[in-house]
């Protein structure tokens, strides 16, 4: 709701004003449900072809602790969860004095009036509006339980305020509420309408989305670890294995729930190492197969990593980044695990590494990785992050019938077969599956030793040589084939904002709000980071500055992870890096900030 | 679910659990193998280890079982028995230190056409991997794991291992080893092992019995072979060997296999202690528990294909 959008309250009646979008910031304690009203609004802003994205920040411990959760909604497109809120609506104390600031001024803060006293200072700058949304829904249901429906009263409060679709809203409580105990059903829908009825008191306008434009087909709202988990079902993946671990823990669940149905199996293994070395089991037993973790799962899974491009193993690797090292920030994002990913390992293991850029791309990205595995045999790291896990987006539905593949072993019998046949100019052996018979008779061994063709350990130089540069050929022809990704904006100008991962949307939107206010900004976003696709010295080559924008450290020598990898690539000194290590995402404003204090010259065409 | 190489080989042999179709040709056509087809290349083990007579007796058994090439699946992790994949000629895999277990169990659950077989010896089997050894006997995993225990690290060129008994000098402990040994026998069983068996290589009918038992057992099987590194560890097992002087027990005529304190009390026996079978019991595998939760889950969705079921499951995200 930029300034445009939302003209601040002025004296006279109530009104109502159309607005494009909203910034909506919930912020109460982990158990009062807020990630509940959260996923609501997003889902029926899915339902309303409207585009939406949500943010939420969680405590890592079980027992509580202050948590938020932020949706954007909006009729236009929206690229972030927005860096500041139109509406707060505060729970506790807590909530109100740590997150006002996060409001924009002439911003509406809807307190619980039970537990919050505000603050004299703030009232100048904010429009306060106080409801004991505790005892209200106590009113209102006549709970025992304390606090318990309070979110979905201020649901009702929030519904009335945007003018919300009730009817949509009633049936998503439903599908979330029906099925148990019919009591709780009603007290939920009582405690929405008596919120959706309460009076909104001194707020002088409330609001109402303009139509979006129609989207054709049906949008679907989901977080980035279903798409990812989906994803990996469509692409035919039916073996997993895995150890729980946040924020991956999420994938394994939905996998564990869902591949039965397939005839497919998740197992819930003693250890990371286990997690991977079952999965490439059954990779090795004829169908790609995933594993995943976070950073600390990945550092136990590399030996076996190792063995994977060693022995051409196709495999899945899900790597769902969250603060590091060691135990780090588990409950918040970072970008830190790029150099792991790319390059984790002894010896020369050349592997693959894809970044999904939204939660959309989760589900394409999946197949895309198991597509890779299965034609170069070799593992592909999918490189998630926290907040793409965690936050809720709506996207046009795939179509199932046209994306699900069958990926079953072929095990028609083959008159010879060399498992590391060094005949293929590109390096790409096709690999059998065992059950598979060989009529020569002779059959190779997979195997984590140097070899000879058959797979059978040499000690030869010559030999080593030569299955090294297998190893590595055939992720350069991959490399070949892979698309130079489309500059967003001019292919030519001052600065191009590089980025990769769950940064695409507020690097975007930085995009747009640079070009708006006449500077020259461009931004190209990598999916393929290990191998690079071909064609970024060309794109590279039009621009003055080049900002590679990440949430990780700028490290011993000045760049982020992908910034040293582009610097070491492509030796060119224009590459220079915008890092943070705050474990949140990036706010646009911030990466405005920085990029302009980046660039001595300025932003403008030169 | 497709059968994609149903147009070459006729005869289907199941529907396998992740919807793979498996086919062989008509068994009539192929006569079983000879030794000289299942070897590969010759052992790099030092003359006299006792790990040939593992296998010798491994190709024995392939040949009496008439398993054919492309049914057999070997798996090793690393240590010098584990190098046993090689000179096998079928389908096999040569893993990292310690995790042949969890591979193999990745095989195992996702193909129960195959027979999988995984070979190692005591540093891969309770040291490195000894935590893979108990989850993968807890979990009942279908699969015969036969360890050949030599009480030394071989490899490395004599090394204190998990189960080298007191006083073992090696050059980790030149005064004598001061850990206590893993009792691999009891571990097994306290895992919950369902197959636990022990046998000596100097006893080749013996292994020949064990492994052929263990083959048959619906289960996580586990045979301790104990295979004498000549090289560093020369004369550990003589008390064992009727040959030099000492005894072969076999288990009592009377051990009830079913009767888990009596196999306890087999395996407190001290050195050279008792050689069969010291406990088996029936229980469902995981093999079975997942294949009975698929058949339970796949019946709801019965009549709708892969990309039905996940339009199914979207449905409900709009």
């Amino acid at each position: 709701m930029s300034s445009e959008t939302l003209p601040p309250p002025a004296g006279g009646s109530p009104k109502v004003s159309p607005i494009k979008e909203a910034v909506i910031r919930i912020a109460g304690n982990s158990q009062d449900g807020i990630q509940a009203i959260g996923g609501f609004l997003a889902r029926l802003a899915g339902r309303s072809e409207q585009e939406v994205m949500t943010f939420m920040t969680i405590p890592a411990t079980i027992s509580g602790g202050p948590s938020i959760f932020q949706v954007r909604i909006g009729s236009g497109e929206v690229l972030s969860a927005g860096d500041e809120a139109d509406v707060l609506l505060a729970f506790y104390q807590h909530s109100y004095e740590d997150h006002i600031s996060s409001l924009r001024a002439g911003g509406i803060v809807l307190y619980d009036s039970d537990h919050v006293e505000p603050k004299p200072q703030w009232q100048q700058t904010y429009h306060h509006l106080g409801i004991p949304i505790s005892g209200l829904t106590v009113e209102a249901i006549g709970g025992t339980a304390k606090d318990k429906g309070k979110n979905i009263f201020a649901l009702g409060l929030v519904a009335k305020m945007f003018d919300l679709n009730v009817p949509k809203l009633e049936k998503l409580i439903g599908e979330r509420f029906g099925g148990k105990d019919a009591s709780i059903l009603n007290n939920a829908l009582a405690a929405f309408h008596a919120g959706y009825s309460h009076s909104l008191g001194n707020v002088l306008e409330t609001f109402k989305f303009v139509d979006s434009q129609r989207k054709t087909g049906n949008q679907v709202v989901m977080n980035g670890n279903d798409a990812l988990a989906y994803g990996l079902i469509a692409a035919g993946v039916r073996f997993g294995a895995g150890y729980p671990i946040t924020p991956w823990s999420d994938v394994m669940e939905i996998l564990r729930r869902e591949l039965p149905k397939y005839g497919g199996t998740f197992v819930q293994c003693e250890d990371e190492i286990a997690s991977i070395s079952m999965a490439m089991g059954a990779s090795y037993a004829g169908r790609v197969a995933v594993t995943g973790s976070s950073g600390p799962g990945i550092s136990l899974k590399t030996e076996a990593l190792g063995w994977g491009v060693m022995a051409e193993m196709p495999l899945v690797i899900c790597d769902i980044q969250r603060g590091g090292p060691s135990t780090g920030m588990p409950t918040n994002v970072e970008q830190s695990d790029l150099n792991i990913a790319c390059f984790g390992g002894h010896g020369d293991s050349p592997r693959v590494v894809l970044a999904p850029a939204s939660v959309e791309d989760c589900f394409y990205v999946a197949i895309e990785a198991v597509n890779i595995a299965r034609k170069y045999n070799v593992p592909v790291i999918i490189l998630s992050d926290q907040a793409i896990a965690t936050r809720i987006e709506a996207f046009p539905e795939p179509n199932f019938e046209k994306v699900c593949q069958d990926i079953s072993p072929d095990l028609t019998p083959v008159p010879d077969h060399k498992a590391y046949d060094l005949s293929t100019p590109d390096g790409v052996t096709p690999r059998i599956a065992p059950g598979t018979r060989v009529l020569s008779g002779r059959y190779s061994i997979a195997t984590g030793l140097e070899h000879d063709e058959l797979g059978h350990p040499t000690g030869s130089p010559k030999m080593h040589m030569q299955m090294t540069a297998k190893r590595r050929k055939k992720l350069q022809a991959l490399a070949a084939t892979l698309p130079t990704p489309k500059v967003y904006g001019p292919p030519e100008g001052n600065v191009l904002l590089v980025g990769w991962g769950s940064t695409q949307g507020p690097i975007r939107e930085a995009v747009d709000r640079a070009r708006a206010a006449g500077d020259s900004v461009s931004s190209l976003h990598i999916t393929h980071l290990s191998p690079l696709p071909p064609g970024l010295e060309n794109v590279f080559s039009g621009f003055n500055n080049i900002l590679v924008v990440e949430m990780n450290d700028e490290g011993l020598y000045g760049f982020g992870q992908l910034g040293g990898l582009l610097r070491a690539r492509y030796c060119d000194p224009k590459i220079r890096g915008i890092t943070k290590t705050d474990g949140l995402t990036w706010k646009v404003r911030d990466i405005l900030d920085r990029a302009k204090s980046n660039v001595a010259a300025g932003m403008r065409k030169l | 679910m497709s059968s994609p190489s149903a147009e070459v080989a006729p005869e289907k042999v199941g529907t396998l659990q992740n919807g793979a179709t498996a086919t062989a040709s008509p068994s009539a056509e192929r006569k079983p193998l000879t030794k000289k087809e299942i070897a590969a290349d010759h052992p790099t083990w030092c003359p006299g280890c006792g790990d040939f007579s593992v296998l010798a007796l491994y190709f024995k058994l392939i040949e009496k079982r008439k398993m054919l090439h492309e049914k057999i699946t070997t798996v090793a992790g690393i240590g010098c028995s584990s190098r046993f994949p090689y000179f096998v000629q079928a389908h096999g895999v040569h893993y990292i230190h310690g995790r042949a277990l969890p591979f193999a169990s990745g095989i195992s659950l996702s193909r129960p056409d195959l027979h999988v077989f995984v070979f190692g010896g005591d540093g891969d089997a309770f040291s490195i991997g000894g935590n893979h050894f108990n989850h993968t006997a807890r979990k009942n995993i279908k699969l015969t794991y036969v360890v050949m225990d030599n009480w030394v690290y071989g490899l490395t060129k004599k090394q204190t291992s998990p189960t080298s008994p007191l006083g073992f000098k090696s050059k980790t402990d030149t005064w004598g080893a001061v850990d206590y040994p893993i009792n691999p026998m009891k571990q097994a069983i306290a895992a919950g092992a369902s197959f636990v068996a022990r046998t000596t290589h100097t006893n080749p009918n013996h292994v020949m019995q064990m492994m052929d038992a263990a083959m048959d057992h619906d289960g996580f099987s586990f045979v301790e072979c104990l295979s004498e590194c000549v090289e560093f560890y020369e004369g550990a097992f003589d008390a064992s060997n009727p040959r030099k002087g000492g005894v072969f027990n076999a288990v009592p005529a009377e051990h009830d296999v079913t009767n888990e304190e009596a196999a306890y009390k087999l395996t407190d026996v001290g050195f050279p202690g008792y050689f069969g079978i010291f406990y088996k019991v029936s229980k469902p595998t995981k093999n079975i528990k997942e294949a009975t939760i698929n058949s339970g889950a796949m019946e709801k969705v019965k009549g709708l294909k892969d990309w039905q079921i996940l339009q199914k499951t979207f449905d409900k995200m709009r």
